[in-house]
């Protein structure tokens, strides 16, 4: 006899795929809590807590005083006793102040007391980007995080990955810091119903191409995407993988494109120096420094802070048209661009989101 | 939107010597009732979504920075932090300057690179206002101990919330200032939230003031709707920090009308007990200084007319202002990344 499995799959958005995920992972494991300001509040970082409070109590879903770095010690000293520990920070540029909790107590513990004590901790931080975000509320810190052995770093692009990584990122027995981009919160996938977790050490190919790889990350993987559909209609094939984990990166998913296309391009919102765009190059290199016909490019943010004025900042940032417009002069296109830009336009400001956007954050 | 306030104030209460002063309370009405009508002016002018910027405006929390300057001069050096409109006005800051920043404009106080949430006006001793909770604390009180290494005669200010008090860097801050004895006012705005979470959710029942006094500052606190108390407490204070005799902490309550950033009156999203707002809006503390100079016929409604009239002229003159001022053009963007 055969039973139907009927897995259901329906499109959600990027955040309430978030919040299925810790609400799967709170229901299986009931040491997991859930903590960070604002997230009974009425905006639920964004939606991606609603309900918890209210179904899983006091007890485990926490708002929290405004003290980062002790509160992620306090975090980590609770993940080193077996309680589970998801942290949230609305902007990435608020974990700041608690760098040298992550950096020299997550990181280091389980190495430094020769594996005897874990710390299961998975910190979720959001860059934010637009309507004025400025200098200190939209960083790209992904490298800063990414530098640190010890550390997993993710960055999901998709509402699927968004619910699978933080199911595999919560049932880790180390720290994780998993990153979101504040553009990506709407975006809706198909998210199956079920309870999945997904690899979160591995890179992935989104779209099949064969004379570029693109690499990007996170809201550079959209923008990347659009990109790739359009630039089909010159020709131009782009291989667009989804790096999904910065740490660690996934050089085999890579280079088995690489291979492929002989070419590479990173895109990577943050800046060059020292960052993930210029790692992966490397490795790409260590790892076929015969294969590659073209040197490689990388997409990344000027080096500068963003200004709060739109009328800077719209300059600031690299998305599908930039993108395009370095794809083609890479692959020395002497058509008509325009046309092209047209088809990546929004026809919306370019400080928001979406069209109807209106901030305050 | 901001709804109507209901103009049933409460008493003025204060023994003050200003309190007969019919001049000087009229000049500080004026003060209060700029600083009010310009935030107002930028709520309804929010909607026209020119200003592309998170805004935390900081309606009936006018009274503390207000009181506070009076006894401050251009030499003395304020810092804050995202809620700066009021501390930034008060202190002397340029209108236009910050009217145009939030327009993101060329002429704006950063030339656009801030917004509201970072303002700075050298001239008149506002060093700058910046987002990160308790970013600024440190800088002010390393602003107090650079005068101080320097012999120079000046306090430095700096404004947080109840929210920032919670920071690791403010208790370090504190602990630094107190050891120099530094000429530093920190002032605590108590509006009893952190964005739409309840000081009572993160904070144990004991008063932020016993830290501060613990840490070893002179601890003074007042009723943050009342101008005339904060002015005489300030008075008190800014004299002693000046007189060597350390750091001061202010802590003043008070209450937010509208919601943290934004324009919205958001009372019905009911973080806050019902009523709560009413009680507070029936504090204001612009119609509780009015009713007392009003009462005391220590002003004419003609003069009120007129005060209000000369606001009006010049919050439509900033906003034309920046309107009018060029846009800061993208490769500006990349000037000042390394001092000369
Ligand atoms: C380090 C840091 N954590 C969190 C935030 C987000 N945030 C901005 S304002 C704010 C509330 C601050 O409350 P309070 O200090 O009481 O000031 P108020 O808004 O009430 O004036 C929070 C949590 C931030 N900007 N910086
Ligand atoms: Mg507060």
């Amino acid at each position: 006899m055969h039973r139907n499995i009927t897995r259901k799959i329906r499109k959600i958005s990027y955040s309430k795929a978030i919040r299925e995920g810790i609400d799967q992972v709170m229901q299986e494991s009931s040491n997991l809590v859930v903590i960070g300001e604002g997230v009974p509040d009425p905006k639920s970082i964004f939606l991606t807590t609603e309900g918890l409070r209210e179904k899983y109590g006091k007890k485990r879903v926490f708002d929290m005083p405004l003290a980062e770095n002790g509160m992620t010690g306090i975090c980590i000293g609770a993940a080193i006793d077996g309680t589970r520990v998801l942290m949230i920070h609305q902007r990435i540029d608020f974990a700041l102040l608690a760098m040298d909790q992550i950096i020299n107590n997550a990181a280091k513990w389980h190495y430094m007391f020769d594996g005897q004590m874990t710390v299961p901790i998975v910190i979720r931080v959001i860059i934010g980007r637009g309507w004025g975000q400025g200098p200190q509320h939209s960083q790209g810190l992904q490298a800063l995080f990414a530098h640190i052995p010890g550390l997993k770093v993710i960055m999901p692009a998709t509402a699927k990955d968004a619910k699978g990584m933080m199911i595999t990122a919560l049932r880790d027995n180390n720290p994780v810091i998993f990153i979101e981009h504040r553009w990506l919160h709407h975006i809706e996938d198909d998210v199956p119903e079920e309870v999945y977790g997904s690899d979160i050490d591995k890179a992935q190919v989104i779209r099949r191409g064969s004379d570029v790889t693109i690499v990007a990350s996170s809201l550079m993987v959209m923008e990347s995407l659009k990109v790739a559909k359009v630039l089909s209609e010159i020709d131009i094939d782009m291989e667009v993988v989804d790096l999904r984990s910065v740490r660690p990166i996934d050089i085999n998913t890579i280079m088995q494109s690489v291979v492929k296309t002989k070419k590479i391009i990173v895109v990577d919102a943050a800046w060059k120096a020292g960052g993930i765009a210029g790692e992966i190059v490397a490795q790409v290199v260590d790892n076929g420094f015969d294969l590659l016909e073209r040197a490689p490019l990388r997409i990344s943010l000027p080096e500068h802070p963003v200004p709060t004025s739109h009328y800077m900042a719209d300059y600031y940032y690299q998305d599908a048209k930039e993108i395009a417009e370095q794809v083609m002069e890479f692959f020395g296109y002497q058509g008509n661009k325009e046309s092209i830009f047209d088809l990546l336009n929004t026809g919306y400001h370019r400080d928001v989101p979406t069209k109807n956007f209106h901030g305050p954050f | 939107m901001i709804k109507n306030v209901v103009s049933m104030t409460t008493q003025y209460p204060c023994n003050n010597s200003l309190v007969s002063d019919g001049s000087a309370l009229t000049d500080i009405f004026r003060r209060l009732l700029r600083i009010r009508r310009i935030e107002e002016a930028i709520a309804v002018r929010y909607l026209e979504w020119n200003m592309r910027c998170p805004m935390h405006l900081s309606i009936g929390q006018e009274a503390i920075p207000v009181g506070i300057s009076m006894h401050l001069t251009d030499k003395d050096h304020v810092f804050s932090s995202h809620r700066s409109h009021g501390h930034y006005l008060a202190k002397g800051g340029d209108l236009k300057g910050m009217v145009a920043e939030l327009y993101g404009k060329e002429t704006g106080c950063c030339g656009g690179r801030g917004g509201s949430m970072h303002l700075v006006d050298l001239k008149v001793g506002f060093i700058g206002s910046t987002p990160i909770v308790g970013g600024t604390v440190p800088l002010a009180v390393g602003n107090a101990w650079s005068a101080s290494l320097k012999n120079i005669d000046r306090v430095s200010v700096i404004y947080f919330g109840d929210g920032c008090f919670e920071e690791g860097v403010l208790h370090e801050s504190m602990n630094f200032a107190s050891l120099y004895k530094l000429p530093v006012i920190f002032v605590c705005e108590n509006n009893g939230y952190s964005v739409y979470t309840q000081l009572k959710e993160r904070q144990p029942n004991r008063k932020i003031s016993g830290i501060a006094k613990s840490h070893g500052l002179s601890v003074h606190k007042g009723d943050g709707n009342d101008v005339l108390g904060i002015a005489s407490i300030a008075d008190k204070a800014i004299n002693s920090a000046r007189n060597g005799e350390g750091p001061q902490f202010l802590e003043f309550q008070t209450y937010r009308w509208l919601e943290h950033c934004g324009q919205n009156d958001d009372d019905d999203l009911e973080y806050r007990p019902r009523r709560e707002l009413l009680t507070w809006k029936n504090k204001c503390p612009i119609e509780r200084l009015k009713t007392h100079i009003v009462e005391q016929c220590l002003v004419t409604e003609q003069q009120i007319d007129l005060i209000e009239h000369d606001i009006k002229t010049e919050i439509s003159n900033a906003f034309e202002f920046a309107s009018n001022s060029p846009e800061p053009s993208p490769a500006q963007m990349r000037n000042h990344i390394y001092a000369s």
